[in-house]
């Protein structure tokens, strides 16, 4: 059995066949570096910058098939543009045709045994990285996580410690000494979708009747941020999606957060009666009352998450109201319904899901 | 070898009844007038496509942006898809089929007219069905209509839980009849190069458009019938109470994957082949050399039609498919690079040694030979199953598609409208607004689709109707857009080219290149029955054993 850190070994960069790939991957790869520094985590999510090592063995694979392909290039133009140029008709040409030649046995079995070789050389290459990401085995102290697609949210789901949030995924950061990797569970409950954090790792769709896994082992702490990859829907484009690598201290902290009931004060007892005697409690469940619906997100800790609506929003009052009067102006096509609420109501029940914390 | 003097006269000198004219067309059975319809209808829906392309690029011109709905957004975006493979690309290219294949090969029509006008009147059902959605359809939520599920109508999303309206199903049954006349017209293709071919014109002899155009149908046979088995699967899960896909009652959604991708796949090959054809009948002529290899050229094409039979799965590289599986489909998709290699070194071996004479059709073929280089590369890039779990499913992989279909097989058909209109219409296309043409083209091309790979690279997925501002995208899709419109106005020039020239063009004549294909031995455009006497040939470039008798090609071969 290899141990998990003995792969993140054998990933290792070399560094050598990376520098001679950049030079070679021209425009493409010269822009992408542009925006995406090293070191800290950036608002761009450029597979160029990876902070995990699925994405770090892709992007040194990467290298690997560009300089490649990069050589097949720069050869094959080159012998275009010679030709276009050698052998062009000239405006002094005698209007005789050129020599007619047929073909030639010897060149055509170079070029045709030249390229057999390179696809041998691509593919063992691929082989060992797709092996290397998708054969993982997944380490004793794993954090694990059900991740559950849904139009248009994320559900994530904490097996053992229980916690189940939506839409910002929360994961500890692995350090090099004593990993802690998080390994996803990925399933559906309508649509295809598909979990995209680039910097992290590449996409795995979440298909309904389907159980799909992916792992990864952030470096460093940060905001990671990502989409849905796989159309599912009207509103495919706001099923946003971001991951907070926490410190170990950080996450344990989170975690027990997360695990208490909702903190119920007495002074929204209006809006909760409001929340618990309509529609609402349908879709969303709230911990310890009688809010129990799955269709919607987990409000139980509502107020530790920055964005509502699966990113489309920043998680503020005026927001929040407005989600709840009318989420067409904020995510036109979400499943979310006008909920019809008089104002009074409305603001009471505002501010109760403010005291969800 | 039949001549101008020889040729059967058009009996059809005076004015009629448009009545009457209409009438000749939709009766018509002749296989180069189905051509034209089949290339006419397909420009049509070009237009179309377009403009969908356009709102789309209008739409993502900046963030947040809501020139169009969500929903319509979708809608266009299905539409485009759907239109431009299924009703631009297919009956252009089986437009030229119908019409060079018989000519070509000696022959004095198709083997089975009236199926060939069948097969034209079914796809141009399924693209008025496809069309007429926008009246009668549904989509995803009631209100809209025309259908939004992609035009992979992956499962479940086209299953009635998700789709509840019909516009789902006017798109199903678009497919559904219009495969059907593609099913048709490669029977009729094949038929046609096996029995009809002129005395003298063995396999080995035939022009390698016809080669191409066998191979072609062959793949035809074989993918549209998983689609349309697809189809009618889904048919039965929406109407008949089936769960073949339908997720919700146990069906499968990688079942439909595996469906839709036997056919997908191989449509790139039946789409592009057809496409390697016109290359190699325009650059041997252009560059006055013959094909450089031609046993090599067709054992290559029947080489990608089998290695492309068993490469679809990398379209499900992120399905969660066992390292097995994707290694397989890597290795599978890296070899279908090995033949189509072969081919593009042939072309550049043809035009080694020659005269190259750049005319428009020419430089059309010398931007396919560049851009279908680096389709083919950025194709090997993603073939790497793992650098394919970052790179599918966003812009990256929506430019490459978009490097083979626009950069590729659109810029072969420019090639080949300019190299046989000529044969076509009896007119030349004027030389200028050609190469203004092709040079608006190329750039507006270059700046849409080069750049388009970049926004992939930094994490910006395909189908979205709308995204976050972030460092790079903002910039990156503004260019993309500005590309389309340039590619807009290319493209009006060409029409405006199209139709000027069919009034004002100059006369063409029988062989306006010094070709070297049966095709230019008959007047253009050609009479009714082709020949008036069947002619015999003796080797792959008849014309040349008759313009060089000193030299014939009869006494290589």
């Amino acid at each position: 059995m290899v141990r998990f850190d003995q792969i993140r070994r054998i990933l290792k960069p070399r560094s050598k066949v990376a520098g001679i790939a950049v030079l070679l991957a021209g425009a493409l790869l010269a822009a992408s570096l542009c925006f995406a520094a090293p070191g800290d985590p950036s608002p761009l999510p450029s597979i160029y910058d990876p902070h995990s090592t699925p994405a770090k063995s892709i992007v040194h694979l990467s290298h690997f098939v560009l300089s490649i392909t990069g050589l097949i290039f720069a050869i094959v133009f080159g012998l275009l543009a010679y030709a276009v140029v050698k052998f062009r008709k000239r405006p002094g040409d005698d209007g005789r045709e050129p020599p007619q030649v047929y073909g030639s046995t010897q060149i055509e079995l170079a070029w045709t045994v030249i390229p057999i070789l390179i696809v041998v050389v691509l593919f063992l290459a691929t082989a060992r990285v797709i092996h290397s990401i998708e054969d993982a085995p997944q380490p004793e102290n794993a954090v694990e996580v059900v991740a559950i697609g849904h139009q248009f949210w994320w559900e994530f789901r904490y097996p053992q410690s229980g916690v189940v949030t939506a839409n910002e995924l929360h994961i500890p950061v692995s350090e090099a000494a004593h990993p802690t990797p998080t390994f996803l569970t990925l399933l559906s409950a309508d649509t295809d979708h598909s979990f995209w954090i680039p910097q992290l790792a590449g996409k795995t769709d979440l298909i309904p009747n389907r159980v799909n896994h992916m792992w990864m082992d952030p470096y460093q702490t940060g905001i990671f941020l990502g989409q849905c990859a796989q159309y599912c829907g009207t509103q495919h484009a706001k099923m946003l999606l971001r991951v907070y690598v926490d410190s170990s201290q950080d996450f344990a902290t989170w975690v027990q957060a997360q695990q208490q009931p909702a903190v119920l004060d007495a002074n929204v007892t209006a809006g909760r009666r409001v929340f618990e005697t309509t529609a609402c409690v349908n879709c969303h469940a709230v911990g310890g009352t009688i809010a129990n619906g799955r269709f919607g997100p987990d409000l139980t800790h509502l107020m530790s998450r920055q964005t509502i609506a699966s990113g489309a929003a920043d998680n503020t009052k005026a927001n929040l109201r407005l989600w709840i009067q009318k989420p067409d102006a904020i995510k036109p096509g979400s499943l979310m319904p006008a909920m019809q609420l008089g104002d009074a109501d409305l603001d009471a029940l505002v501010d109760y899901l403010q005291t969800l914390r | 070898m039949s001549s101008d003097a020889m040729a059967i006269p058009n009996a059809t000198a005076e004015a009629r009844p448009w009545v009457e004219v209409v009438h000749e067309w939709v009766t018509t059975v002749d296989h180069k007038r189905l051509g034209i319809l089949y290339i006419v209808y397909a420009l049509i829906f070009l237009v179309i496509g377009g403009i969908e392309a356009t709102i789309i690029r209008i739409q993502l011109i900046r963030p947040h942006n809501d020139f169009v709905s969500p929903q319509v957004f979708n809608r266009m975006f299905t539409m485009h898809g759907t239109t431009m493979i299924f009703f631009v690309a297919m009956p252009v290219l089986f437009g030229f089929a119908n019409y060079l294949v018989p000519i070509m090969i000696g022959a004095r029509d198709m083997a089975f007219p009236r199926l060939n006008a069948f097969s034209f009147w079914l796809t141009a059902l399924g693209g008025i069905l496809l069309y007429f959605s926008f009246l009668g359809g549904n989509g995803l939520y009631g209100a809209g209509n025309a259908p939004d599920v992609s035009w992979w109508a992956y499962a479940p999303l086209a299953a009635r839980a998700f789709s509840p309206g019909p516009s789902s199903d006017y798109w199903t049954i678009a497919l559904l009849v219009s495969g059907f006349g593609s099913i048709g017209t490669a029977i009729n293709l094949i038929a046609t190069i096996m029995c009809l071919r002129c005395p003298g014109m063995t396999l080995n002899r035939m022009p390698l458009l016809a080669w191409l155009n066998l191979v072609m149908s062959g793949m035809v046979l074989i993918t549209i019938t998983p689609l349309s088995a697809a189809q009618i699967m889904l048919l039965v899960d929406r109407y008949l109470g089936g769960h073949f896909f339908d997720t919700q009652a146990g069906g499968s959604a990688a079942i439909w994957m595996h469906f839709f991708w036997i056919f997908g796949h191989p449509e790139v090959y039946v789409l592009i082949i057809p496409c390697f054809a016109f290359m190699s009948e325009i650059i041997p002529v252009f560059s006055r050399k013959p094909i450089f290899g031609y046993p090599v050229m067709v054992g290559a094409t029947i080489c990608i039609a089998f290695v492309s039979l068993s490469v679809w799965a990398h379209h499900m590289f992120t399905i969660g498919m066992n390292s097995y599986a994707n290694s397989f489909f890597a290795i599978t998709t890296m070899c279908v690079g090995i033949p189509t290699g072969i081919k593009i070194f042939n072309w550049l071996g043809t035009m080694w040694g020659g005269s190259i004479r750049f005319q428009t059709p020419m430089l059309f073929s010398i931007a396919f030979l560049f851009q279908f280089l680096i389709a083919g590369l950025t194709g090997i890039m993603m073939s790497s199953a793992p650098f394919d779990w970052q790179l599918s499913l966003s812009y990256f992989v929506v430019a490459h598609f978009h490097y083979v279909i626009v950069g590729g097989i659109i810029f072969a058909l420019f090639a080949a409208f300019y190299y046989w209109y000529p044969k076509i219409t009896g007119r030349m296309l004027n030389e200028s607004l050609g190469k203004l043409h092709f040079w608006l083209f190329l750039l507006g091309f270059h700046l849409t689709f080069d750049v388009m790979h970049i926004p992939g690279i930094l994490g910006m997925p395909r189908r979205i109707y709308t995204y976050e501002p972030r460092p790079g995208w903002e910039t990156l899709n503004l260019i993309v857009t500005i590309g389309a419109f340039i590619q807009g106005i290319a493209i009006l020039v060409f029409v405006a080219n199209l139709i000027y020239s069919y009034f004002k063009g100059p006369q063409a004549g029988n062989d306006p290149w010094d070709a070297w294909t049966l095709e230019w031995s008959v007047s253009s455009p050609p009479p009714d029955y082709n020949f008036a006497v069947i002619p015999v040939v003796a080797s792959r470039r008849p014309l040349w054993d008759l313009k060089h008798p000193e030299d014939p090609d009869s006494r290589y071969e």
